[in-house]
Parts: structure tokens; C-alpha cells; sequence
């Protein structure tokens, strides 16, 4: 590429300049990768979510209980393939700050139902066997340092009071990047035995597998049908709803991180265009000597265009590998409060296209203000 | 040979006729030249003078295609340029000017070399053979040694050189010089007179030039005084005539 040196000769006329752009755009890339991946998270448990899993919740609000005794007239409905149920437990390990998501489980249908999270099976027996058993996800044991064979105990805030003690019997693990390994399970009956009793014998909710996902949404109505003008009236999900509707809860955080994505593209844009604007400027009598030299517009255009390309293509891998860099930190430093963060392809895919958007756009207006300069005008600049 | 009463025969190089330009200021109208004729032959160095806001600078620039006529024509080597698109203009500037600067209007941020070889980036000519014409025209103005030099660490004299260097390197057929001697002192302007001389007498230049120092005028082979819009001879004796050429 003959003009390569020419491009480059330009790029570098001002080094500071140029470090301050390149570093804008690395700064505008990093963030973007970063709330993209907030995103995810917030928005993962819908992508992921199984389409042959129903959520069955109280209609009141999840935090009422449904009966156990429900499970078997759900088992009766057709289309229902098995179930299983979830108690939210809520406790504290050592410091309200160490928090992850601790759960009553069925150990009879959990692996059945919840196939992509693995435990070994040498581990759910020892896990059946031991009642004050518990099984952790590989994320939260590495988070504390946790082994199979830790006695773990757990303050209650919901369920009575004091400690409750817990052996660690297995880790589970997901299949997917994006599953969660941040749970703590342990089983109903330890549960049932500690809970007082006004609370024994309810779940927090169930999930359903159906036999087919084509046929979730009519096992959903029936569900919810079943149990119409009961004292615990059902409100059935398919799990990507639960998933959608439980991140609600937090406001749009769609809205919120595109709304922020977008300041930062569009402040990108207004800081390289102007960037861009003055390079252009402080050129002009140069730009007439090149055009009077024989350059056409169109090689001035492209001339202006590359150099913020390559500012653009600098500043945005720059910003998107400080960002793959700094998800690992990122994730142990949001331990507990965000699952994994992962970076995906897509995310650095469109961030590179924008970033390159971006260049173009701020390239163009005065790359063109360069194409239509007047030699005689310019030339008259110096 | 020049001629500016429009009798030059059609194998003049350059042909001028009829040149109008009228520049619109402030609501008015300013006719800087008027139905102007000329004729230059190949290998022709001519010189123009007068006082300023004469024109002198908007003929060279008409002639090099920068900027164009309100009326009459020009043709250069039986093209005639004031017809032409933007776009082939572009491309006849290419072939056929090199332009010299009073403020030499080097890139700053290239080399000596790198300057002299922007033309040559427009042909299809190899890095190797750009390498080549570019080390010879070094030669040709006296700065092979300068070469990896950026303008900055050169002298007003030998910037000019690279200009005048980058105005040949692709063998143009006419060289337009305005005031390349404006911005020197008396030895460093007699050096390039004595090199653009060097290219008129030894490689058959053809060679334009505007100034305003008569004693820089006194080296062309002939002196045109811009007055009132139209050029007139000058009685003064000149300087180069074309002599033993080489090709660069």
C-alpha cells in the first residue's frame, strides 16, 4: 500500500494528540464491553433458559409459598414430564457481604431437571446419604476456598434463627460458560427438620419439565388452571419469562445500559469528529498542495478516512482486549454479586463494527470538507 | 518562443487566448485579466511581472489548472484544458505540471525523500524504480546527502530544492514556478535561479515563473509584464537561452 507511509506519517504528526484519541476510544470500547456484559448477565438466565422448564410460582408474589402437597396434581397434569421445587433459604456466611443464592432442592428430580449443572455421580450419593449434605458450585468453592469435606455453617434470617451446618459433599459444575456456579444447594428434609413449624411442608416454587417445549405453553395453562380459586393460586412460567420478568424487578436494565452505551458512542463520535476536524484544518495548505500535485478528492477523502480508521481500529482492540483482560478480575471482584462475566464473541464482534462505525463518521464530514477543498483557497492558507 | 499578441502558430506548447477571470467581492466585480494571449514554446523560460493584485499569481494558476477561467481557452500540448472535468484535470496535473511554491509547501512530516516521491505515488511505477528517480533528481538539486532529512532540518534554500526536486521528479511537461525565490536571501535565491537555469538549459524544462524581483526576472529567457489585465514584453536583455540538454 504505496500511501501506507503518507497515512501513517500524518497519523503520528501529533503524538500526544493521537494518544489522547486512541485512548478515548479504547476508554468508550472498554466500557461498552463492560456494560454489554452486564447485559448478559442480566439478560443470560433468558437466553439460556430451558424451553422445556416451566416456573411455577405463587400467584401473590414469589416469596409466598405453594403446598407440596400441589406437586402431585401437577405430576397428574399431561405434558408434565416431572417436578421438582426450590426454597429460597437466604442465609449469611460469616459477613452479610459474602453473599451467593443458597437453595432447598429436591434431590430426587434436581439432576433430572437441571441437567447442564453436573454433579459426579460418586458425589450426589454421598450427597444423599449425608442429610446436612451440600452441594456448591465450583465458582463459590473456589470464591472461599471451599473443599468437599468443609463443614460450612450458615446464619438463618428467614427460617428461625441461628446457625445452620452444612457439610460439603460435592461441586457441581455448568456445561456452558454462561451457566451459574454460584449455588449452594442442600436438601428438603434437612430443611424441613430446622424450619418452624408453621413453615414446614411449603415451597418457595416449583419447576416443571414438560415432555415437549411446543406443548409448555398449554401445560403452563393447565397448571394454572388446577389451581384457579385455590388458597394458592399458581402463576406458570416458562423459564425464560421467570428469568425476563424476575430482572425486571431491577428496572430496565436494557434501556439503562443501552442508553449509556449509546452516550458514550455518540460523545466518542463528537471528541474524534472534532479531533479529526482540527487535523484536517491545521492541513489544508498541505491537502491543496497534494490535490494540486495530482492527489484527487477522492484519495484526499480516503486519506482522512484511513487515518481515523486506523485510530478507530487501534482504540477499539485496544479497548476490547483490556476488556477480555480485565473480565477475570472483574469477575472475582464482583464475586457473588454478578455470575461469570464473559465477554462473547458477538459483543466483541459489534463493538469492533461500531468502533470502525464510529471512525468512519468522524473521518467523514472532514474528509469531505477535504475532498471539496478549493486548491486556490487552500493554498492561500499558508 | 513567446508571443503575447495570440499570432503563435498551433505547435506552441502552451496556448493561451482570449483569458478572462473576474473574481466577486463584496458585490462587485474584479477583472484581474482580460481577453489575455500567449504562446510558449518548448523549453521556454519565461518570467512574469508586475505590481501586485496585477493577476500574476491567477495565471499561473489558471495555466497549472487549479483554478478556472470565467472566458477564453488554454491548451497545453493540443489539450485543451479550461473544458476539462475536475476528475481529468486532476489527472493532466499529474502528467503534465510541477508546481514550486514561494513557501515550498513541503509535508512536514516526511523526509526529503519522501516529498520529492509523492508524484511518482500516482504512477504505477515499482518502489524500486520510484527508489531511483527519486535518489537521481535528489542528485540533480543537490541533496542526495539530505535525503532522510525532514524539511525542518533544512535551510530555506535547500527546502526549496526538495520542492523543486518533487516538481520534476515525474517529468512534467511545464514547470510553474510562483516566487520560488520570495522567501530567500540573495545567495540561497541565486542557487535555485541557478538550478531552475540548469533545468531549462540542460534537460529542455519549460519553465513559468512569477516574481517580483527584477533581478531574478533578468535569468529568464524572457520577461512579460502583467499591467491592466493584459501581458506585454519587457525591453530589458534576459538571461538563459536553451542550450546542450540532457533527459533526467
Amino acid at each position: 500500500m504505496k500511501f501506507s507511509g503518507l497515512i501513517f506519517a500524518n497519523l503520528f504528526r501529533k503524538k500526544i494528540r493521537l494518544l489522547l484519541t486512541i485512548g478515548s476510544f479504547a476508554v468508550a470500547l472498554f466500557l461498552f464491553a463492560f456494560l454489554a456484559v452486564v447485559n448478559d448477565v442480566f439478560s443470560r438466565g433468558a437466553d439460556i433458559a430451558s424451553a422445556d422448564r416451566l416456573f411455577v410460582i405463587n400467584r401473590t408474589s414469589i416469596i409466598n409459598p405453594i403446598p407440596l402437597a400441589d406437586r402431585d396434581k401437577m405430576l397428574r397434569i399431561p405434558g408434565v414430564k416431572m417436578v421438582t421445587h426450590d426454597n429460597w433459604f437466604g442465609g449469611i456466611y460469616q459477613d452479610e457481604k459474602n453473599f451467593f443464592p443458597q437453595f432447598v432442592i429436591d434431590p430426587e428430580n434436581q439432576r433430572q431437571v437441571f441437567p447442564e449443572l453436573m454433579v459426579s455421580d460418586e458425589e450426589w450419593k454421598n450427597f444423599l446419604k449425608d442429610r446436612q449434605g451440600a452441594i456448591v458450585g465450583a465458582r463459590t468453592a473456589e470464591r472461599f476456598g471451599w473443599k468437599i469435606g468443609d463443614r460450612i455453617p450458615l446464619k438463618t434470617t428467614i427460617w428461625g434463627s441461628g446457625n445452620w451446618e452444612f457439610n460439603i459433599e460435592g461441586l457441581y459444575h455448568g456445561k456452558r460458560p454462561q451457566d451459574d456456579e454460584t449455588q449452594f444447594w442442600f436438601q428438603w428434609d434437612y430443611f424441613q427438620e430446622h424450619v418452624p413449624d408453621a413453615q414446614k411442608g411449603q415451597v418457595g416454587w416449583y419447576i416443571v419439565r414438560v415432555d415437549s417445549p411446543d406443548d409448555a405453553v398449554r401445560v403452563a395453562k393447565s397448571i394454572d388452571a388446577e389451581f384457579a380459586n385455590s388458597p394458592y393460586e399458581t402463576k406458570t412460567e416458562t423459564e425464560s419469562a421467570f428469568a425476563a420478568s424476575w430482572v425486571k424487578q431491577f428496572g430496565n436494565i436494557r434501556f439503562l445500559i443501552v442508553t449509556i452505551g449509546t452516550v458514550v458512542f455518540f460523545t466518542l463520535l463528537l471528541v474524534t469528529g472534532n479531533t479529526m476536524a482540527i487535523s484536517v484544518r491545521e492541513r489544508t495548505p498541505e491537502l491543496a498542495v497534494l490535490k494540486a500535485l495530482g492527489f484527487s478528492d477522492r484519495t484526499v477523502l480516503f486519506f482522512v478516512l484511513a487515518e481515523s480508521l486506523v485510530i478507530a481500529l487501534v482504540g477499539g482492540l485496544l479497548g476490547l482486549l483490556l476488556a477480555v483482560l480485565a473480565m477475570p478480575v472483574l469477575t472475582r471482584a464482583l464475586s457473588g454479586l454478578l455470575p461469570q462475566l464473559v465477554l462473547a464473541p458477538s459483543v466483541f464482534a459489534f463493538g469492533f463494527a461500531t468502533a470502525l462505525a464510529v471512525g468512519l463518521a468522524s473521518g467523514f464530514w472532514p474528509g469531505l470538507g477535504a475532498m471539496r477543498l478549493q486548491i486556490v483557497n487552500g493554498l492561500r492558507r499558508v | 518562443m513567446v508571443r503575447v499578441d495570440g499570432s503563435g502558430g498551433s505547435n506552441s506548447l502552451i496556448q493561451v487566448r482570449g483569458l478572462d477571470k473576474t473574481y466577486r467581492r463584496g458585490g462587485g466585480e474584479i477583472r484581474v485579466l482580460q481577453g489575455l494571449n500567449l504562446d510558449v514554446d518548448k523549453g521556454d523560460f519565461v518570467a512574469f511581472m508586475g505590481p501586485s493584485g496585477s493577476g500574476k499569481t491567477t495565471l499561473l494558476n489558471l495555466l497549472g489548472g487549479l483554478d478556472v477561467p470565467t472566458r477564453g481557452t488554454i491548451t497545453v500540448a493540443g489539450d485543451e484544458i479550461t473544458h476539462m472535468s475536475g476528475h481529468k484535470l486532476t489527472e493532466w496535473r499529474a502528467r503534465h505540471v510541477g508546481f514550486v511554491f514561494q513557501m515550498y509547501n513541503l509535508i512536514p512530516v516526511l523526509t526529503a525523500f519522501q516529498n520529492v516521491e509523492l508524484p511518482l505515488l500516482l504512477t504505477k511505477l515499482s518502489k524500486a524504480q520510484r527508489r531511483k528517480h527519486v535518489e537521481t533528481v535528489l542528485h540533480v538539486v543537490g541533496l542526495a546527502d539530505r535525503m532522510n532529512h525532514y524539511p525542518r532540518q533544512l535551510s530555506g534554500g535547500q527546502e526549496q530544492r526538495v520542492a523543486i526536486g518533487r516538481a520534476i521528479v515525474a517529468d512534467p511537461t511545464f514547470l510553474l514556478c510562483d516566487e520560488p525565490t520570495g522567501d530567500l536571501d540573495r545567495q540561497s535565491a541565486d542557487e535555485i535561479m541557478g538550478l531552475i537555469e540548469q533545468l531549462v538549459k540542460e534537460y529542455g524544462k519549460t519553465v513559468l515563473m512569477v516574481t517580483h524581483d527584477p533581478v531574478v526576472a533578468r535569468r529568464a529567457g524572457r520577461t512579460l509584464h502583467l499591467e491592466k489585465g493584459l501581458l506585454a514584453e519587457s525591453a530589458e536583455p534576459q538571461g538563459v537561452a536553451a542550450g546542450g540538454r540532457h533527459e533526467i
